[in-house]
């Protein structure tokens, strides 16, 4: 199966082990990641204004394009996932938007949300589905105790994200425990690490970041995995004393690709 | 032709405010059939009534047409003054000039001519009205009460006072809904097993009253007066009549791991149970997803031990049939479940409770003996916080939670608050809250000692999020009037859960034809004057399947419930409606559209014999309507493809004319 | 009056209806920011409401919500308090020379593993 990749600044810069692991592990898993041509930046952070359009233009152009070649849209990074995600439900349900959106694009017919847009955990879930999932598994990580960080963006707003339950999510710890591993629950996993604030605010960074290291911890974990870039910088940089990796990472250890992609 | 009188009213300045009388009055005069035309401040009034009596004696009318208010204010009015003048009360017609005109329009020249034309169509329709008379059926002189809680207990004991026999059915193994799970209660403080045991008790006893436990309702037909309902008797593996409740088998069955449903999960019952030691009846139960010798065959020790031979692994489901006159719905509430909710992390800890649950940990017949213990490691809870509305008042299009205020939650939760500080002065409460609803007898007194004398906590703002940590569970919670947040590290944290209906309520509606709100509460046929019955004829309701209610509300209800059905249960005959449908058998072919349209089962087909032009007989299909059962919905004369069936006092032709005369 | 001209734009480009607000506090029970701001989520839902806007335009508040959604997803009355706080800030931004934040800024603020998206985000939400 192919589908439309968009993989966000970061991930071909500061992040792209999150990026190498999704291609390396989506191949074992029969997809094939087709990367958007020409992508532009989402911006990071979706603007909810009503009259902010021209910062949603790259998300459109990125829908657009896997409309035309009719796939759907996947993408890891949890902000590139937020505000595309956004954007599309603002294109299927705000008409006003959608009507200066087309007309700003207008060179070839409109556009109203028709992709389908998936975080690569959704794609596991529901397109490869985590039964086969495990079967693929060659290095099972079992003990091994793992505490899944949604952070703010993968489930929130819960109506537009549609992803899993905004409180009690089971996505990521499906994934972990489809790998072999454990998956610890606590209350801060659906909580913000700080966020684009760490630039304006670094105490409330680092205050929040504690908080959910702290939580993890309490609980029993003895890793944190994400699909945020910049949680994994705020956990990390405020003094994270487990390992905080990305999902894809572990998912390509479990599958036994991990050193072929280091190479 | 008819002698047709009109009257029009002013009703004070509300009609005639927006229309002109007068004119009307005068406009109507000379319409067909009409031989005199007056208007009058207040036809209602025993002297607008007078002179409807003395015109139809003095004009010698047949037909009477009041220009008025909607026929559901003061049509019952005017028929039984035309009756009082001799006119079959069916020869009235209201042309609703008020709700449907004057109400709506401001200009009195578009108003007048609008309640010109509206009275024309009466006057219409009523040269066309035949006299109807009500057909008669006899009632069932017993009640069936759907629902085993408080509600239902109450109900069931008045009508029972009143000499007529009651059953009621209850899905539980005993009676004693809700309120047997509770501790004490507001705002008296009495035990609530202490006062409810005995109305239990008497139940038992009474002669009039039969329990159908651990049973359900599962077919009802018939209408007031008559209906014919099938209860479903659930295996519970002992003879009921046999058993003597000693509990000897509870004692020896070796499947003691089965969540307790009574103490809500929070302790283990065994696979034969009794649910608590006061249930009525007090017979033991087998839970067949639990019990070894159900599953597999292999255990058998509660029939060995049982020394009266009550045990009957081999019982199966029974059907019962019995005739009623009367239905009272009494299925009552269940807390809302909280799983949509986690950020008050209930899924994730045992010490974030409900406050159902919390009843069941304060009271002595609960999984601790009413020693307030946390259900994780059993310590006593030194700092406790409350959080009121969870999932109360929530937004319509909100994904979680209801959009009504669950009204017991203020005062049980004070109730909660004032015991905890009362038995453990050491433990801090906090109760956060949204408003503190307290209407009702000495209720916010209640509320203020729970405060004032008790020093509860009470906190105006919300809990956004409680996370479990270690032993403790942090809560990040706003204060508004400090303006403040606050991180509280909380014990024991209780979520005052919204109350929603019984979720057996839904498909009980379905089979009884009784409506309900988008809650699945069951709507009143009237929200001020009539709150206990249902809209559908013979069915009425008790507690909170209607809505809300704390228990002095909901026992009024349940009497008020069983005054209507002794009033329904002491006529030996009801009077119909004559407003029904009937088939033209010589124009019906049989076809079932009808059939399939009725909501009510009110039609059925019978072969029948004809003439046929040449002297032979010819045996038809043609369908038959029981006047009883038809509640003149019209349906079926929609339905009708050959036109054979018709409305009583609604008919085509009737309708056609009042049409006319409106496009005229 | 110039308030609530600027009341019915802040309302119209965030889609909110303050009026739907219960005062129940929850979104001020659940940001995370909460310690951090002069004015609350609830406040700011209010203040909008009643018009006073003025102090909301001047306040380091509107800098500190992390637009983690948090009072969005939990509002139990549906108000979105967040795109609230967004529709200020744009409104105090969108003025020439008041952006919060500008490219001189950026080299003070890497270190080296400072993710783009960092950036990118924060420039979307302190600058225009």
């Amino acid at each position: 199966m192919k589908v439309s990749y968009f993989p966000g600044c970061t991930l071909k810069n500061k992040a792209k082990d999150l990026d190498m692991y999704a291609y390396k592990s989506a191949e074992v898993l029969g997809i094939t990641l087709e990367e958007i041509e020409n992508w532009q930046c989402c911006g990071g952070v979706f603007t909810t204004a009503k009259n902010e359009i021209a910062t949603k233009l790259s998300s459109v152009r990125a829908l657009k394009e896997a409309y035309a070649k009719e796939q759907s849209l996947v993408t890891v990074c949890s902000a590139c996932h937020n505000v595309i995600k956004q954007t599309n439900y603002a294109m299927q349900n705000d008409k006003d938007f959608s009507d200066t959106v087309n007309r700003y694009m207008a060179e070839d017919g409109g556009y109203f949300g028709e992709t389908e847009v998936y975080h690569y955990l959704e794609m596991l879930r529901d397109l490869v589905g985590f039964d086969k999932l495990k079967e693929k598994v060659v290095n099972p990580l079992a003990g091994k105790k793992i505490a899944a960080y949604y952070g703010c963006l993968l489930l929130r707003p819960s109506g537009v994200m549609k992803m899993d339950d905004p409180e009690n999510p089971t996505i990521m710890e499906n994934f972990i425990k489809a790998l072999g591993a454990e998956p610890v629950i606590y209350a801060q996993r659906n909580e913000c690490c700080g966020g684009y604030v760490s630039v304006e605010s670094p105490e409330l960074a680092k205050k929040n970041s504690n908080a959910v290291v702290r939580n993890a911890k309490a609980q029993g974990a003895e890793m944190i995995i994400t699909a945020c870039p910049l949680c994994k910088y705020n956990l990390v940089k405020n003094g994270a004393d487990i390992p905080v990796v990305y999902f894809t990472e572990l998912l390509a250890e479990a599958l036994g690709v991990k050193e072929d992609t280091n190479e | 032709m008819q002698r047709v009188g009109v009257f029009v009213c002013w009703c004070g300045s509300n009609i005639a405010g927006t229309v002109d009388v007068q004119a009307v009055s005068e406009a109507l005069k000379s319409e067909p059939g009409v031989v005199f035309s007056a208007n009058y401040q207040y036809m209602c009034s025993q002297a607008g009534q007078d002179m409807i009596k003395e015109a139809v004696k003095e004009h010698n009318l047949t037909g009477i047409v009041v220009c008025s208010c909607s026929p559901r204010m003061h049509e019952a009015t005017f028929r039984k003054t035309a009756a009082a003048a001799g006119i079959n009360p069916y020869m009235v017609e209201i042309a609703n000039i008020r709700e449907q005109c004057s109400w709506v329009h401001k200009d009195i020249a578009t108003g007048t001519e609008k309640a010109i034309i509206l009275g024309k169509a009466a006057i219409a329709k009523v040269n066309l009205n035949t006299p109807l008379t009500p057909g008669e059926s006899p009632v069932t002189k017993r009640a069936l009460v759907i629902g085993g809680g408080i509600a239902g207990i109450q109900t069931a004991l008045d009508i029972a006072d009143a000499g007529f026999p009651v059953d009621i059915v209850e899905t539980k193994p005993t009676i004693g809904g809700k309120m047997a799970q509770l501790d004490k209660t507001f705002p008296t403080l009495d035990c609530a097993a202490c006062i409810l045991t005995p109305k239990m008790v008497d139940v038992a006893q009474n002669e009039k009253i039969r329990i159908f436990s651990y049973s359900e309702v599962s077919e009802i037909k018939g209408f007031v007066g008559n209906f014919d309902v099938t209860i479903k008797k659930n295996a519970r593996y002992v003879k009921e009549d046999i058993c003597t409740g000693c509990g000897a088998c509870v004692e020896k069955c070796p499947m003691k791991k089965v969540p307790n449903e009574f103490n809500l999960g929070m302790d283990n019952r065994s696979a034969i149970y009794i649910p608590f030691a006061q249930a009525v009846p007090k017979v033991a139960t087998i839970d067949p997803n639990a019990c070894n010798m159900l599953k597999n065959g292999k255990c058998g020790l509660c029939a060995r031990v049982c020394t009266a031979g009550a045990i009957d692994y081999t019982q199966k489901d029974e059907y019962i049939n019995e005739k009623y006159g009367a239905i009272v719905v009494a299925t009552g509430f269940n807390p809302i479940s909280m799983d949509k909710f986690d950020e008050f992390a209930y899924n994730q800890s045992k010490d974030v409770i409900t406050s159902l649950e919390f009843e069941r940990l304060t009271n002595a017949a609960g999984p601790t003996a009413g020693h307030l213990e946390r259900p994780s490691d059993g310590k006593s809870p030194k700092t406790i916080v409350f959080v009121q509305c969870v999932g109360s008042r929530c937004d319509a299009c909100a994904e979680k939670g209801k959009e009504y205020c669950s009204k017991i939650c203020c005062m049980y939760t004070a109730k909660h608050a004032m015991l905890t500080r009362d038995k453990y002065p050491d433990t801090e409460v906090y109760v956060f809250y949204i408003d503190v609803r307290t209407p009702g007898k000495n209720f916010d007194e209640f509320y203020r000692r729970a405060v004032e004398e008790y020093g509860v906590k009470y906190v105006k703002g919300m809990v956004g999020k409680v996370t479990p940590e270690g032993d403790k569970l942090k809560v990040q919670a706003s204060d508004l009037i400090a303006n403040k947040q606050l991180h509280i590290d909380a014990d024991l944290v209780v979520l005052a859960a919204a109350i929603e209906p019984d979720k057996s309520a839904r498909p009980l509606a379905t089979m009884l034809t009784a409506s309900m709100d988008t809650n699945d509460f069951f709507t009143e046929a009237h929200p001020k004057l009539r709150p206990v019955e249902s809209p559908t004829a013979g069915v009425f309701l008790s507690g909170a399947c209607q809505g809300p209610k704390d228990i002095p509300e909901t026992v009024s209800q349940a009497g008020a419930a069983a005054s209507k059905v002794i009033g329904l249960l002491a006529k030996d005959k009801l009077t119909g409606n004559p407003c029904v449908a009937h088939s033209n058998e010589l124009m019906c072919n049989g076809c079932s559209s009808c059939e399939k349209v009725c909501a009510y089962g009110a039609i059925t087909y019978e072969n029948k014999e004809f003439r046929m032009p040449d002297r032979t007989t010819k045996i038809r299909r043609v369908a038959v309507v029981n006047p009883a059962v038809c509640q003149g919905c019209g349906a079926c004369t929609v339905a009708c493809p050959s036109g054979a069936m018709d409305l009583n006092g609604f008919a085509s032709n009737q309708i056609m004319a009042e049409v006319d005369a409106i496009c005229k | 009056m110039n308030n609530q001209y600027l009341r019915e734009e802040l309302i119209r480009q965030s889609g909110v209806n303050p009026k739907k607000c219960m005062k129940c506090g929850k979104c001020s029970a659940t940001c995370p920011a909460y310690d951090e701001m002069e004015y609350h989520p609830h406040q700011f839902v209010s203040m909008v409401e009643s018009g006073d806007i003025e102090p909301l335009l001047q306040s380091e508040s509107l800098y500190k919500c992390l637009s983690c959604f948090a009072c969005i997803e939990r509002c139990p009355r549906g108000v979105e308090p967040a795109k609230l706080v967004e529709a200020v800030r744009l409104s105090a931004i969108r003025k020439q020379g008041e952006n919060r934040m500008t490219a001189n800024d950026v080299p003070a603020l890497l270190d080296e593993d400072t993710p783009q998206q960092l950036l990118v985000s924060a420039f979307r939400k302190y600058s225009k």
